[in-house]
């Protein structure tokens, strides 16, 4: 296989705007914490299963990833490399992940006939479309809810975003509550006000939290609710969250392995995203932005999949050296894939019809490819699926039945669309 | 003598079609043929006299960098020689091409070397010059180098004689996207994403100096990603004045919202003058040029195209001509008084300014391949 085709971007790895800051690295050598100790590997890969999302904002091209179509009229100028497993090729642009396709799984027939950003995104992440009169709770909610958490001191549900506010997102969680809605770290930022600020002194801390519990308890001796139960086990869970601060803080890695990701913010945040599973969060998120491009798509695709491809293929070689990986579901999504047409800015638009997912982990069959596209990839030609098939798929490898019920207010809603099953033949 | 032309009176001569998506294209030094690079990786040579279609086969992936050598002693075609009732007829078929060796760089990182005037043969040398894209070739004055420069952040310097290595450039901190030799032969451009221009001494391979273009790029925070860099470059014939074009003002990088402008350079004193279009036009310039009046010449794209012409003694932008592609390259003649665009639509169209009883009775279309 040759090595390293492409040239790693270095432009888009040493810009400022991409650097991350070395402050942080640095700072970081004092305090390295054991949250990485094989033990707690070997524990968290004992039972508990996790989930890894790494979404590809914006609409990464299946043309420039997982289902190159070179010399063909919709190609575009890269070159398809062998991977790992012969007879498998993907982009030149990914030439870790290619090293690494022993690991992965391709499934090459997605059309989920939507090619707006939001409902697309609505597809991928619930399984199903908009409908009317029912939130439908996102696949993150989903599995905080479902599965085993042996740790909950921290929040089950996470999303890394590259910019943004921090906080709390309750409608993620649809009919399930916000009991389960995500938490968003901006920029791999902890959640704000998570520290007790220093104005403050521990006793006063103590003094006011006291006094907030006897006012909570003599209100709920008449008027108790679920409501007020929520209410107050979210200060218990905020301050079990504050406890284990140091969780949120990429900056206690290893610098060696932060050299390993790369040095830039999408390294720093799958650093984090491993950091958070061995911490035994149960979902984690991380965005990667952005592959809108309708204008320059190959130059876009050349500098943002040169940042996506090595950190990627870090977190895969970690997970898999500490024997997480078969107990973590990684799926590299988007909205939708782009035209096979190139436009005459040399972009490509949203693209629904025939577009791919990479995943990873928790039993699949690895090495697979799943689906295929016709010689120009405009259509799919063998197993299309949808995002409820998708959906299916995730609950099955973790080890759960997609085809029970949630029961919000009492009414039977099953986890995944019944209309859809899961793809079996990735499934061991 | 120069024929007379005027930007005003500029109309199209010839359309040369071909089935796909056009990326490139170049006059070779005779101004007899026109070379166009396709979106299905091939070379298609037009012969002017003759309106022969002839397609040159053996890159792998797209081609921006075309160049030609030798540039001297060639018989000059004229434009104003190509009356439409002449073309196809078998004396001027019969008239015996001057050789050349046509040199085309793609975007697997692989310079070719081919005979120009051949037919539909294969090239003559190839190597593998660049680690990922070839963005730009350009061959020196003498004929005896070619350079290249690519995504590898380097500039190349290749003997044309045997296509070995001369000399590397390394100074670039990003892709490299144009390089042009300046016309005395003794210094050499590279021009990069980030609109960094690197004047570089041929003898000895160091940095003179560096030329600030930075106006077009932008790193659009929103959308994390550099957008822009120098896609145009040229000198004027006197190495007084060197041009270069791209996108500026850029408010949605995904979408190519920005406007084209010129960067004109005074070689001496390397400060810089923007050439910007009157119009609000948005998009990206593609290719820029100096006519022998020192009329600057650029071409461009975005949801349209667009040819626009200035004088660059007072940065007036004094003519603007409204072309049916998105140009994605473009080329002037060397007589001067035309100019080619590759068109995204699959089209190359010749535009001449020429006036004067010389002037051709446009359109003349070349024959079917």
């Amino acid at each position: 296989m040759r090595e390293n085709v492409m040239k790693p971007c270095e432009y888009a790895c040493q810009t400022e705007e991409h650097q991350i800051s070395r402050r942080l690295f640095l700072g970081a050598a004092a305090g390295l914490a054991g949250f990485t100790a094989p033990s707690v590997a070997k524990e968290l890969s004992s039972g508990q299963k996790r989930m890894l999302v790494i979404f590809l904002s914006g609409g990464v091209s299946q043309l420039e990833t997982w289902d190159p179509k070179p010399n063909t009229d919709t190609g575009g100028p890269f070159r398809a490399i062998p991977t790992s497993v012969p007879g498998i090729h993907i982009s030149e642009l990914l030439p870790q992940a290619a090293k690494r396709m022993h690991l992965l799984t391709l499934v090459r027939g997605i059309n989920t006939a939507e090619d707006e950003h939001g409902r697309g995104a609505t597809i991928m992440l619930t399984g199903r479309r908009t409908e009317a009169g029912i939130k439908y709770p996102e696949v993150g909610a989903v599995a905080s809810n479902l599965l085993v958490t042996p740790n909950r001191d921290l929040p089950g549900h996470v999303q890394i975003t590259p910019g943004g506010g921090s906080g709390f997102n309750k409608e993620d969680a649809g009919f399930l509550g916000p009991k389960f809605a995500s938490i968003t770290l901006a920029d791999g930022k902890p959640p704000a006000d998570l520290l007790r600020p220093a104005s403050i002194s521990s006793d006063s801390d103590r003094e006011r939290e006291a006094l907030r519990q006897k006012l909570n308890a003599q209100f709920a001796q008449s008027r108790r609710s679920a409501q007020t139960d929520a209410y107050t086990e979210s200060f218990e869970q905020a301050a079990k969250v504050a406890a284990r601060a140091g969780a949120f803080d990429a900056g206690r890695e290893d610098p060696k392995a932060a050299d390993r990701y790369g040095r830039h913010d999408f390294g720093r945040h799958m650093l984090l995203a491993r950091r958070l599973l061995e911490q035994g969060v149960t979902y984690v998120k991380v965005t990667h932005t952005n592959y809108d491009t309708h204008h320059e798509n190959f130059d876009f695709h050349i500098e943002q999949l040169s940042e996506f491809d090595r950190p990627f293929s870090m977190l895969l070689d970690d997970l898999a050296d500490r024997g997480l990986l078969q107990s973590t579901l990684v799926v590299v999504m988007s909205e939708f894939g782009r035209t096979p047409r190139i436009n005459d800015r040399y972009g490509r638009d949203h693209w629904s019809k025939a577009w791919s997912v990479a995943m990873a982990g928790c039993g699949l069959k690895a090495g697979a490819v799943i689906g295929k596209t016709n010689a120009n990839g405009t259509a799919v030609t063998e197993r299309e699926v949808h995002g409820g098939h998708l959906f299916h798929t995730y609950f099955k490898a973790l080890g759960l039945n997609p085809t029970k019920n949630f029961y919000p207010d009492g009414r039977p809603i099953p986890i995944a669309d019944p209309k859809a099953a899961a793809i079996s033949e990735i499934l061991t | 003598m120069n024929t007379p032309i005027d930007p005003t009176k500029t109309r199209l001569l010839m359309d040369c079609k071909h089935a796909r998506p056009l990326i490139g294209c170049r006059f070779d030094p005779s101004g007899r043929y026109l070379f166009v690079s396709a979106e299905d990786d091939t070379l298609q040579r037009y012969d002017l006299l003759t309106g022969e279609k002839t397609p040159f086969v053996g890159h792998k992936s797209w081609v921006r960098g075309l160049a030609f050598s030798p540039l001297r002693d060639n018989s000059l075609v004229r434009l104003a020689t190509l009356p439409s009732a002449a073309v196809g007829s078998a004396a001027i078929a019969a008239r015996e091409p001057a050789p050349f060796t046509v040199y085309s760089g793609d975007y697997h990182g692989n310079l070719f070397w081919w005979k120009g005037t051949a037919g539909a043969a294969g090239p003559v040398k190839s190597i593998s010059a660049h680690e990922g894209w070839i963005r730009a070739v350009a061959v020196s004055p003498d004929g005896a180098t070619v350079a290249t420069c690519g995504n590898d952040h380097l500039v190349k310097l290749w003997n044309t004689a045997d296509g070995k290595a001369v000399r590397t450039l390394d100074g670039h901190k990003c892709h490299v996207y144009n390089v042009a030799f300046h016309p005395d032969g003794t210094r050499l451009v590279s021009a990069d994403l980030k609109g960094i221009i690197k004047d570089w001494d041929l003898a000895t391979g160091k940095i003179v100096r560096d030329l600030d273009a930075k106006v077009l790029h932008k790193y659009d925070s929103g959308f994390a990603a550099d957008i822009g860099g120098i896609r145009g470059i040229g000198f004027n014939a006197r190495g007084t004045l060197l041009t270069c074009t791209g996108i500026t003002n850029v408010s949605n990088a995904f979408a190519g919202v920005g406007n084209p402008l010129v960067v004109a350079f005074d070689w001496n004193a390397g400060t810089p003058k923007p050439l910007k279009p009157t119009e609000a036009f948005q998009g990206t310039g593609w290719g820029v040029s100096v006519l022998a009046d020192g009329t600057v010449i650029a071409a461009g794209g975005g949801g349209q195209g667009r040819v626009w012409f200035w004088n660059a003694s007072d940065g007036t932008n004094t003519h603007a001509v409204n072309v049916p592609m998105n140009a994605r390259d473009m080329a002037v003649h060397p007589d001067g008084t035309a100019f080619a665009l590759a068109g995204a639509n699959g089209t190359c169209s010749i535009y001449t300014m020429m006036v004067g009883s010389a002037a051709p009775t446009p359109p003349i279309q070349p024959k079917k391949a």
